[in-house]
C-alpha cells in the first residue's frame, strides 16, 4: 500500500515531463495531474510496475471546466471560448489495496487525449460516453462512436456548459 | 344499454347490433405489446402479476407489435426511442391504442426543461388515446386507465374512431 504522495514521487521520477502536479489540498481525493498526450504511457507504467499495481479503472469521467472567457450572445445565450475540458481517471489497486485520482486538462478548441482502452478494457465505453458527452477525442480508440446520443445527433455535446438544444430532431420538436 | 338484454326465450339466440358486439369484443381483449421503458414498467409488471391481475380486463403482452391491440408507454421516452416506438406503433394492425403512462410519457415528465434527449411528450409522435397520471402511477391508477380506454372503444363507430 503506498500513499498518494509516494505514488506521485515515483511518476515524477519516471516521467519529469509528463507528470504536472500534485494537489492534495482539494475536499476531494488526492489527484495527480498529468499531460494529456502521455496518459497512455503513465497508465501503462501504474499498472505494470512493481508496488504499483493499479488493475482497475473505477470511473473515467469528462468535466467541463468552463474556464474559459463567456461570450454573451444576441438571445442571452451564452457561449464560451477558450478554457480547458478535463477528464479524471480513478484507478484503483485490488493487489496493494491504494488508489489515486488521475487528471488530463485539454483545450476546449480542439480537445485531444491519448487513449487508456488498451491498458484498462472499462475506458473503452467510458470513453465513448466522454466523447458523445463533450466531444474529447481519444486518440487510438478502436472504436470512437457516440454510446447515449443518436448515432446522427449534430447538435453538439449536451453536458457542455454553452450547449443549446436543437429546435427539431428528425421532425420532433426539442423544447418543451 | 347491455349486450345481451336483447335475448330470445329459448336462449341460444342472441341479437344485438354489429358495432357493440365488435366494441365488446375489442375492449374484452387488449393485448398489450410487451414492452417497457423506465419505472413505470416496474409499476407496470406490478399490475401484470397476480395481485392486481391485467388479465382479468384480457390484457396480456404479446412479443410482436403483429399480435398487439395496444401499446401502454411506460416511461420515459429519449428521441433514440421514440423512432423505434413509431415504428412498433406503424407495425400494429388496426385498431390500435396508446396508452400513455406516467409524467415523463405524458409531457416529459422531471426532464421538461434540461432533458436534452427526452421527447417532451410521446404525443409529439403517436396518437395518445388515455394519458395516466403519476410518476409512476399506482397499479390502481393504471387499470383506471385501462377502464377508461375500454370506455372510449365501448362508444366507437364502425366508421370512425370516435376521438372523446
Amino acid at each position: 500500500m503506498k500513499k498518494p504522495e509516494e505514488i506521485f514521487e515515483i511518476l515524477k521520477k519516471e516521467f519529469p515531463d509528463a507528470v504536472f502536479e500534485f494537489k492534495n489540498d482539494l475536499p476531494v481525493e488526492p489527484l495527480i495531474i498529468i499531460d494529456p498526450l502521455s496518459i497512455d504511457k503513465v497508465s501503462i507504467f501504474l499498472r505494470d510496475t512493481e508496488g504499483l499495481e493499479f488493475d482497475t479503472l473505477m470511473v473515467l469521467s469528462g468535466v467541463d471546466d468552463a474556464n474559459g472567457e463567456k461570450i454573451k450572445g444576441e438571445d442571452e445565450s451564452e457561449s464560451i471560448s477558450g478554457g480547458t475540458l478535463s477528464v479524471y481517471y480513478h484507478i484503483d489497486s485490488i493487489a496493494q489495496n491504494h488508489k489515486i485520482t488521475l487528471k488530463v486538462s485539454t483545450p476546449r478548441e480542439n480537445p485531444e487525449v491519448n487513449s487508456v482502452e488498451s491498458v484498462w478494457r472499462t475506458a473503452d465505453w467510458h470513453e465513448r460516453e466522454a466523447f458523445d458527452m463533450y466531444g474529447i477525442k481519444f486518440n487510438n480508440h478502436p472504436d470512437l462512436r457516440r454510446i447515449l446520443m443518436p448515432y446522427d445527433w449534430e447538435a453538439g455535446y449536451p453536458l457542455r456548459k454553452d450547449y443549446k438544444n436543437p429546435e427539431f430532431y428528425k421532425g420532433m420538436k426539442v423544447p418543451y | 344499454m347491455g349486450l345481451l338484454d336483447k335475448e330470445f326465450s329459448d336462449g341460444n339466440i342472441v341479437i344485438a347490433r354489429t358495432e357493440d358486439v365488435l366494441n365488446w369484443a375489442r375492449l374484452s381483449s387488449l393485448w398489450q405489446l410487451s414492452f417497457g421503458l423506465a419505472c413505470c414498467a416496474i409499476e407496470m409488471m406490478a399490475t401484470s402479476a397476480s395481485h392486481y391481475d391485467f388479465d382479468r380486463f384480457g390484457v396480456m403482452p404479446r412479443p410482436t407489435p403483429r399480435q398487439a391491440d395496444m401499446i401502454i408507454i411506460s416511461g420515459t421516452v429519449t428521441f433514440k426511442m421514440a423512432l423505434r416506438i413509431k415504428r412498433l406503433y406503424e407495425q400494429i394492425p388496426d385498431p390500435k391504442y396508446i396508452i400513455s403512462m406516467g409524467s415523463c410519457s405524458n409531457s416529459g415528465g422531471p426532464y421538461w426543461e434540461h432533458g436534452y434527449h427526452v421527447l417532451k411528450g410521446i404525443d409529439r409522435v403517436i396518437p395518445v388515446d388515455v394519458y395516466v397520471p403519476g410518476c409512476p402511477p399506482r397499479p390502481e391508477a393504471l387499470l383506471e386507465g385501462l377502464l377508461k380506454l375500454q370506455e372510449k372503444i365501448r362508444n366507437e363507430s364502425i366508421r370512425k374512431k370516435i376521438s372523446a
